[in-house]
This record gives structure tokens, sequence and C-alpha cells, in this order.
């Protein structure tokens, strides 16, 4: 029993490490990204004893400079709701990565080690209701600044993402229908096998309109620049105008976790997650009839390194979305979720429906 | 519907414009980390406090003050610089000179440059070609109010 708690401990603390580590060097990658696609050179001025290397150091420069800047609190504010608010935003983002499948199950001392924290029936389910319930952050933040364009933006924000919800579990309703299982892993599982013996059975060949259509969803999700309407920098400032300091950082934090779990999430859910294609438990097998067959541990290390590269790309393309798009007009996001969105991810259903009861 | 799809082109070309931009500056980054050198450079960024771009001839940068052989200024204070200068940023003092073709001499020359909005009249209206804005130098700030009085000393040194 207690050998068990200790695994779940540092799967944890593994996971978290990973999570953390990622979203501080993806305001990196976010801030090198943008400039050299606007034919600029970006952050390289941190330093340690001399030492620049591409900038790497920046996101130390910035945390400290966070976490040492005034934690203001305007004095008309609800100083209770006021501090709660980017906890919640923080913590119900962080818990998701708990949902991620890293990899295929392990041997280590006769046990069986799954690299998923939480194994549960429901994974999918998880990671969707805890982002739901991330924008009490917003809204929370938004009220409790008593300010008007916070409380504009945390109204903003809950609208859009509410909306965006919909599309969201309605697209992949039809992921459920050809993978039926609400397990992450499981899903990555049944992606594993191939169609007509050589294409890898995953998500964005089975679903692609499922795919594109959880892809805006998602990037909505985010609430970042196409869809930054809570934010909207430009007129209104966002829910986190009287936030400072670290309570601001941990917002921006969440964005960028927010990032990393959608593309988590697209990775396992249409690209196969730790799944490399052709390469089973023992070893490639190439359909045109090779066989290679790979120790088990450099098999993990393959699929692990498979689904952070997966991730890695996902995270590259957003923050390319990030920067080429300018933002949508309230109403046009409102019409682009609910009057395109649901009733294309709704086609879709049905489309999956009757195409699988004619192939039975 | 072909409108909608219009729009989804667009947006699919506006990534195809960044990413390109992506790709071919990257390329450009990692030839010169490979220190393969080429005549393109991966960015339009000038590296400023180390690099510095060559100053057009023509710029207006800090005054300075023209001496004659002797090492004297070769101010006569006709106060046409003082009249003219739209910033009321410069102070003269005259007292007489010995010589009776110069007449006067600046006590005192001050340029008040926290003042100064660097339109170079005062260059123009000199008749002596006393003062000139040719220095070069641009990089003026300071951390006191007081540094940015320049007197007679700083301004022909």
């Amino acid at each position: 029993m207690g050998i068990d708690w200790l695994i779940v401990l540092i799967k944890i603390i593994f996971g978290l490490v990973w999570f953390l580590t990622l979203t501080l060097y993806l305001t990196w990658v976010e801030r090198k990204e943008s400039a050299v696609i606007q034919d600029r050179i970006g952050a390289n001025r941190a330093e340690i004893l001399g030492l620049r290397v591409l900038g790497l150091f920046q996101p130390f420069a910035d945390a400290i400079k966070m976490i040492f800047k005034e934690d203001f609190v305007p004095s008309f504010a609800n100083r209770f709701l006021h501090t709660l608010a980017p906890f919640l935003s923080f913590f119900f983002v962080a818990v998701t990565i708990s949902a991620i499948p890293f990899g295929d199950k392990i041997q280590i001392a006769g046990r069986e080690i799954s690299l998923q924290i939480l194994n549960a029936n429901v994974t999918l389910l998880f990671v969707l209701a805890m982002l739901s319930l991330a924008i009490y952050g917003i809204v929370l933040g938004g009220w409790a600044s008593r300010n008007r364009y916070t409380l504009l933006g945390g109204m903003r924000g809950a609208a859009q993402l509410i909306s965006y919800e919909v599309a969201l579990g309605l697209s992949l309703v039809g992921v459920i229908m050809v993978f039926p299982s609400l397990n992450l892993q499981d899903i990555v599982y049944e992606q594993g096998e191939l169609l007509f013996g050589w294409l890898p059975k995953w998500g964005i060949f089975l679903q692609p309109l499922a795919f594109l259509i959880f892809l805006f969803a998602a990037l909505a999700e985010t609430k970042r620049v196409p869809f930054d309407l809570p934010e909207g920098e430009s007129e209104i400032i966002g829910f986190f105008t009287e936030y400072s300091g670290l309570k601001w950082g941990m917002f921006m934090m969440t964005d960028f976790m927010e990032i990393i779990i959608v593309s988590c999430l697209l990775t396992t859910l249409f690209f196969g997650g730790w799944q490399v294609p052709w390469l089973g438990p023992d070893g490639f097998h190439f359909p045109w009839g090779w066989d290679w067959f790979l120790p088990r541990w450099l098999v993990v290390l393959l699929q692990v390194g498979a689904f952070n590269l997966k991730v890695f790309f996902f995270c590259w393309f957003q923050v390319l979305v990030r920067w080429t798009y300018p933002r949508f007009r309230y109403d046009q996001v409102m019409d682009f979720g609910w009057k395109l969105l649901i009733p294309l991810s709704l086609i879709n259903i049905m489309a999956t429906g009757i195409i699988m009861s004619v192939l039975q | 519907m072909m409108k909608l799809l219009g729009y989804f082109f667009e947006i699919i070309r506006g990534s195809w414009i960044t990413c390109r931009h992506f790709v071919v500056n990257m390329w450009f980054h990692t030839l010169k980390v490979l220190g393969i050198r080429t005549k393109r450079r991966g960015a339009v960024t000038i590296q400023y406090p180390e690099e510095k771009k060559e100053i057009a001839p023509r710029h207006r940068s800090l005054h300075r003050l023209m001496t004659r052989e002797d090492g004297r200024p070769r101010c006569v204070v006709c106060m046409l610089c003082m009249t003219v200068c739209p910033s009321e940023c410069i102070y003269i003092e005259a007292a007489e000179d010995s010589d009776p073709e110069i007449q006067k001499y600046p006590k005192k020359f001050i340029i008040d440059l926290s003042r100064c909005c660097f339109c170079g009249f005062c260059v123009e209206a000199c008749p002596e070609d006393a003062i000139r804005m040719d220095t070069g130098k641009i990089d003026l700030a300071t951390y006191s109010r007081e540094n940015l009085i320049y007197d007679l000393n700083r301004l022909v040194g």
C-alpha cells in the first residue's frame, strides 16, 4: 500500500516538474518565435556570469522580477476573493496534467507502472471538467477587483468559454464513438492499431472534421490572441487589470499551461499520443514486411520522446497562430462558435454514426 | 458559403506567410550559429549599445562651440541664437574683449539640454559659424537634470 502511494507521489512530482518547466520555457519560446516571425532577434540580454546562451535565462529573470514586485490589492477590491482567483485559475489547469498519458506501461522490479498519473475511466471528462472550472478564476478575478473593465473582461470570458465548451465537447463525441473509451490511455492504445494494414489509426484520419472543430474550440479555450476577448489589450485590458506581481504571473502562467494542455489533448486524441507509427511493444513492424526488434526500454523511450515531440510541435503551432491573426470582434466570436462550430460538430456526430452503422 | 471558404483560404494564407518568415529566418540563424557566413541575416536587429548605426552627416546631435586658432570661442555674442531659439534654452552673458575687431566674448554660454528640441535654428542663425551640432553624440541621458545643463567648458571641450 505504502509503495503505491510513493509511486503516485513520484509520478505527480515528475508530471508537475515537466509541466512547469515547459510552461516556463514556453514564455521564452513565445518571445523568440514571435521575434523570428517578425525578423527580430528577441530577448537575449539576461545573463549569468557573462553567459547569455540565446536568452535562455530570461524566464528566470522574469520570475525573479514578478516575485519581488509589489503585490497590490486595490482598496475597493474584495481582498479574499481577489487573492483566491489566480490560485483557482492556476490549480484547475495544473491538475489536468494528471490525466495525460505520457507513455506505455513500464515494468520496474516486477511492478507495472502506467505513465499516467490518474489512471481512471473518466480522464477525458476530468480534463474537460477542470478546464471548464478554470473560468471561475477569470470571472472571480474580474468581479472581485470591483472595476468595470475587469468585470467586462470576466463576463466576456465566461460567455466565450461557455459557448466554446459546447463545441469542444460535441467535437469529442465523434472521437469517443470511434475509440470507445473515456480513458485517454485507452484511446491511445486504440490508436496503435493500423487501418488497411498500413495507415496508423490516428484520430486525425478517422475524425478530420472533429480535429478542426476541436482545434478552433481549443484555441478559443486558451483565450489567446485570435480569441483573447477576456483580455482585449487594446480595449478593456482584461480581467487581470488590478493584478500585479506574482498573482498576475499566475494568470499568465495559466495561459501558457492551457496551451500545453491543449497540445497534449490534440496529441492524445488526434495524433496517436505516445504511439510511434508501426512501433509495437517489441519493436518496429513496417507494413512492407520489415521487422526491427528493439529492447523494451528503448521502445518506451521512443514513445515518450514521440509524445514530447508532438506536444512541442503543437505548442509551436499555437504560438504561430497567436502571432499571425488579429482579434475577432465579440459578435464574430459568438457567431463562429454557435452558428458554425456547433452545427458542424452535430453533423460530424451524425456522419460518424451513419458511417459506423454502415460499416458494421 | 463561398465567402466563408474565402475567409478560410485567407486564414491559411496568413499562417503560411508567418510560417515562411519563421522557417527562412530560422535557417539563416542556424547558419550563423554553425559559423557559416551568408550575405543575408536572420534578423534586421542592430544590437544597440554594442553595435551602432552610422549617423548621417546632416544629423543634429549634441552642440559644440567652435574656437579660433588661439583656443578662445568664436562666438561674438550677437545673441542671434538666443533670439531664434524656440525653446529658449540658450543663455549668454557677454564680456568686453580687448581686441577691437572682436569687441565681445561670451563670459557664460549655457545650453539647457533638458529644454532643447534639437531644431538646429541656432546653427543656422549663427553668422560666425561658432556653434555646430555635429559631434555625433546622441546618448545624452543622465541621472540628474543638472547634468543636462551644458556650460562653456563642456560645450567647447
